[in-house]
């Protein structure tokens, strides 16, 4: 086998990152990689700052290859490296810590700074860029404390920076050079709806500002323009544009310009040394939009594989990524000699639409309220198609143009499988359809999970689901999975999302917060709120009793006429003849009706009266049993079969690992009932297979499964992974249920939240990822301080003790007389 | 005045956005006080089947049925739709904290 090739990678953002994704898809062991990181983070998607900065999303959200991600793909990834020198003639590059690295071929993604005006003042603490995650976390603390803001720049991430800065409650304005915003993705008309709806929502926006200094003593206080006008501010963003990081090609030898110079194939002057991404230069342009830099790695993984392909500078289309607001541009939208121009316009609905075009081709369009058809007018521009037999209807979208009915998915309908409907992540209306068709997909997060269309920045959410109604007709019904509940129009994961992002911390308060539309709530949304405080808060959020279903409220099963069943916890389905003696006795002396074996191997007590609940609870605890938690929302039982302590089969200590688990694990609440079981060997007595989380003991270890069912659905469950020792698969399992505590929507087990989220991912987060099963394990440990106490102990003392005694007896017998 | 009036008990006695039980020989009544502060006694029985109310989640002026879920009107005893039927209202008069129910529905059922 001839030996690998070395690659070695300067800059580990997107660009390199997508390059190296699909290097690995069409040559997987062509390169050893190692990449050189500035950073001291993964790759993270930086188009999603926005979104973070508002409070929308989180950092991890945003991550698009954790370093799990590296490891498996055999990347040597150093962190806190930059590099200061690279020697073409001894083909090396070296570190700022002396690390030499030989390469044969090497790629440069430097990126690029943003730009600072060089204004008095712009050292001062306080001024920041709008770049990385280190910005955001700034203007997020900055934030906390309310006050003033000024944003320098009203482009496309100004823009995104202001609104951010907005809906973290600080007074915000913009101050933008130009006459009109967005001046080079909008026309002036588009720019100036864009001006009114962006002071609709309390920002200030001058524009023809032209800041002069910026004031302040040890700390900004403001900005100066040249008119004299100062705005006070504690914090000044300068968002003025990028300039590419090309110092280090330049010092190289390599051909610059404003950027690295390279050719259709990305690469520069040296023909081993390629470069990607906001560093380089190609045709006079430098580019800061994501799609052509995917573009340029594609080109870059065709070429280190083998096969040639070529950079095309085609047109490029933009979203402003603010909630709420919807505008596209696309192509070149300047009038000119020889051009014409369509123009729609519905000052009620807040549309405008504006087509350029010359002879018979789309040069340009901007689009501002209704966006539905860019990707068809896009498409038209990218092929240069010819319209002049559609041109009268040209404007009225695809809907028109056919001859057909409007409808809301025609525009869709009339895609070719090429065009693209995730800009983000390079995603075809071909390759969503045929992934809804062969995957069996029926939702959203199906469609995310699948093709990542739509999972990044989701400003084509809608494109995706008009295509879901496309594929499946009346088999989509968006509705049945989305809002929580009728009291709101938020998912769950939304609710989930916006609790952390808003620090939310009690029912009323995420009621009033996300606007519920109710006053308060409904026996649906106020058991989910609950949990999620309880999940998300340990220690800190205090249960509201109120919210909890009855069961959960006095740790008993209601059942059809009124009594109660209780159950009491047997450590891994163990029992003693002094638990069993006080159970008989417990059921003579209050009269219970029915006693029962459970499935998961625990005794139930059928029949009692709410009244006699704190009595049998006392004598149960005075034999040392504690509430089994059948009731809840929570770690119900761990099955096990009698392991090496008796079975001439058994290869491990089942029993002993399902009792260590439920004494570890019991008293956590879940977002549904967990299920949990141990079987000595292959032969399987336990059941695991088919629980939430099962174990498979075997000579060499533990298999670890999760995501059975067999209620509802009956389901196999997915091998997890297979770990050597018993500790480590108590950490393991503890590490998943943390996991699912903290992403499973209320009432989804454990199968349904992997289906939703990817086995995969979840295979990531809890085995590849030491450090991170690792924190997941401590948050577990954490939170269990504040729930290993015994429900019926606490209330055998005394706790809701109006829970179990009438408010009065009231008789009629004399007053009938 | 006519009526079957008894006292019952104290608004403190009953949590908030929650309920208590006041039992009688004639059958059980849930008095319930919402999160607003209002009180109101309803017959403890679901109309669909018999599932006692007074052990449902109270939200705004409503309780749902601990047993499937049917959603009753506090102050009316209606069923909220789709669901149809009603559950007999009892008359309550607060006097400071004091509730005072009329159980003369009640009773004369019973006789």
């Amino acid at each position: 086998m001839p030996a690998k090739q070395k690659l070695v990678v300067i800059g580990n953002g997107m660009a390199p990152g997508r390059a190296l994704e699909k290097l690995f898809e069409a040559a997987p062991d062509a390169f050893d990689v190692t990449i050189f990181n500035a950073e001291t983070r993964t790759n993270y998607d930086r188009i999603l700052l926005s979104p973070v900065l508002s409070g929308e999303k989180s950092f991890e959200d945003i991550v698009i290859h954790g370093d799990g991600w590296y490891e498996r793909n055999g990347v040597t990834l150093l962190k806190g490296h930059k590099v200061v020198a690279i020697d073409r003639a001894a083909k090396t590059v070296t570190s700022e810590r002396g690390i030499v690295a030989p390469y044969d071929k090497l790629l440069i993604a430097t990126g690029s700074s943003p730009v600072i005006i060089p204004v008095p003042g712009h050292k001062l603490p306080g001024v920041l860029t709008y770049r990385d995650m280190d910005d955001v976390s700034a203007m997020m603390v900055a934030a906390q404390s309310g006050g003033a803001a000024v944003v320098i720049g009203g482009g496309l991430l100004g823009l995104e920076a202001a609104a951010g800065l907005k809906e973290r409650g600080m007074n915000v304005t913009v101050l933008h050079l130009m006459p009109t915003l967005m001046e080079r993705q909008l026309d002036p008309t588009a720019g100036h709806m864009l001006k009114r709806e962006l002071e609709s929502r309390g920002i200030t926006v001058i524009t023809e500002a032209n800041t002069e200094e910026i004031i302040g003593e040890a700390y900004v206080e403001g900005v100066r323009l040249k008119d004299g006008r100062v705005i006070p501010a504690k914090l000044v963003v300068m968002a003025v544009g990028i300039r590419p990081n090309a110092a280090l090609a330049r010092e190289a030898g390599l051909e610059v310009g404003r950027g690295i110079l390279v050719d259709p194939s990305m690469r520069t002057s040296d023909p081993d040394i390629y470069a990607v991404g906001e560093c380089v230069e190609f045709n006079g342009s430098v580019y800061g939009l994501v799609a052509p830099l995917y573009e340029m790695a594609g080109v870059i993984a065709m070429g280190l594989s083998g096969r040639e392909a070529a950079f095309v500078d085609s047109a490029l289309a933009t979203k402003l990524k603010v909630t709420g607001i919807n505008l596209f541009s696309a192509g070149d939208f300047a009038e000119g000699e020889g051009r014409d121009e369509v123009v729609l316009r519905d000052a009620r609905a807040g549309v405008y639409k504006r087509l350029v075009l010359q002879g018979n081709r789309m040069l340009g369009a901007v689009l501002y309220g209704d966006t539905g058809d860019g990707p068809w007018f896009f498409q038209m521009i990218r092929e240069g198609t010819d319209v002049s037999d559609i041109r009268e209807n040209l404007i009225f979208g695809p809907a028109f143009v056919g001859g057909g009915k409007a409808d809301s998915g025609a525009a869709v309908s009339a895609l070719p499988d090429t065009a693209e409907i995730c800009g983000c992540n390079g995603v075809c209306k071909g390759k969503i359809v045929g992934a809804i068709q062969d995957g069996g997909l029926t939702s959203l997060d199906d469609v995310r999970a699948h093709t990542k269309a739509s999972a990044s920045c989701g400003s084509c959410t809608g494109l995706v689901e008009q295509l879901l109604t496309l594929t499946l007709g009346d088999g989509y019904n968006p509705a049945a999975v989305k809002p929580l509940c009728t009291c709101t129009d938020l998912s769950h994961a939304d609710v989930r999302r916006l609790i952390v992002a808003k620090a939310l911390k009690t029912v009323p308060d995420v009621m009033q917060a996300l606007e519920w539309k109710s006053s308060g709530g409904c026996a649906k949304c106020k058991p989910a709120l609950n949990y999620y405080l309880l999940s998300n808060w340990p220690g800190e959020y205090v249960d509201d009793y109120q919210s909890r279903f009855i069961n959960e409220r006095v740790h008993a099963n209601i059942q059809k006429d009124g009594t109660y069943s209780v159950v009491p916890r047997m450590w891994g389905g163990m029992t003693s003849a002094r638990e069993l003696r006080a159970i008989a006795d417990v059921v003579d002396k209050y009269d219970i009706p029915a006693v029962k074996c459970t499935g998961g191997q625990r005794i139930d007590m059928l029949g009692v009266k709410k009244e006699d609940l704190p009595g049998v609870w006392s004598d149960l605890n005075a034999a040392g049993m504690v509430s089994g938690h059948a009731y809840g929302k929570a770690l119900r039982t761990v099955k096990t079969c009698v392991g090496t302590d008796w079975c001439r089969f058994g290869t491990q200590d089942s029993t002993g690992l399902g009792i260590r688990i439920e004494k570890f694990m019991w008293g956590s609440w879940t977002p549904a009932k967990v299920k949990m079981a141990v079987s000595g060997c292959p032969r399987n007595c336990a059941e695991a297979t088919c629980k939430d989380v099962g174990v498979i003991c075997v000579d060499s270890g533990y298999e670890i499964h999760f995501a059975g069912a067999a209620g509802l659905d009956i389901k196999g469950t997915e091998v997890l992974c297979h770990v050597p020792t018993e500790d480590l698969a108590l950490e393991t399992i503890v590490a998943l249920t943390q996991l699912y505590r903290e992403q499973g929507h209320y009432l989804e087990r454990i199968y349904k939240w992997a289906k939703r989220v990817g086995i995969e991912s979840i295979r990531e987060a809890v085995v590849v990822d030491d450090e991170n099963r690792a924190a997941l394990y401590e948050r577990f440990v954490y939170s269990q301080q504040f729930s290993q106490t015994d429900p019926w102990a606490e209330r055998v003392d005394g706790k809701d003790a109006h829970e179990f005694a009438p408010m009065r007896h009231v008789s009629f017998r004399e007053a009938a007389e | 005045m006519s009526g079957l009036w008894r006292e019952v008990g104290t608004i403190g006695e009953i949590p908030a956005a929650g309920s208590r039980v006041v039992r009688t020989d004639a059958g059980d009544v849930a008095i319930f006080r919402t999160a607003q502060g209002a009180v109101h006694a309803i017959e403890d029985r679901c109309p669909h089947k018999a599932g006692p109310l007074s052990q449902g989640i109270v939200h705004g002026g409503r309780v749902t049925c601990p047993l499937h879920n049917w959603v009753i009107d506090l102050a009316t005893g209606g069923v909220i739709g789709p669901d149809e039927g009603c559950v007999r209202t009892l008359p309550l008069r607060l006097d400071g904290e004091r509730i005072l129910l009329d159980f003369s529905v009640l009773v004369r059922r019973a006789a």
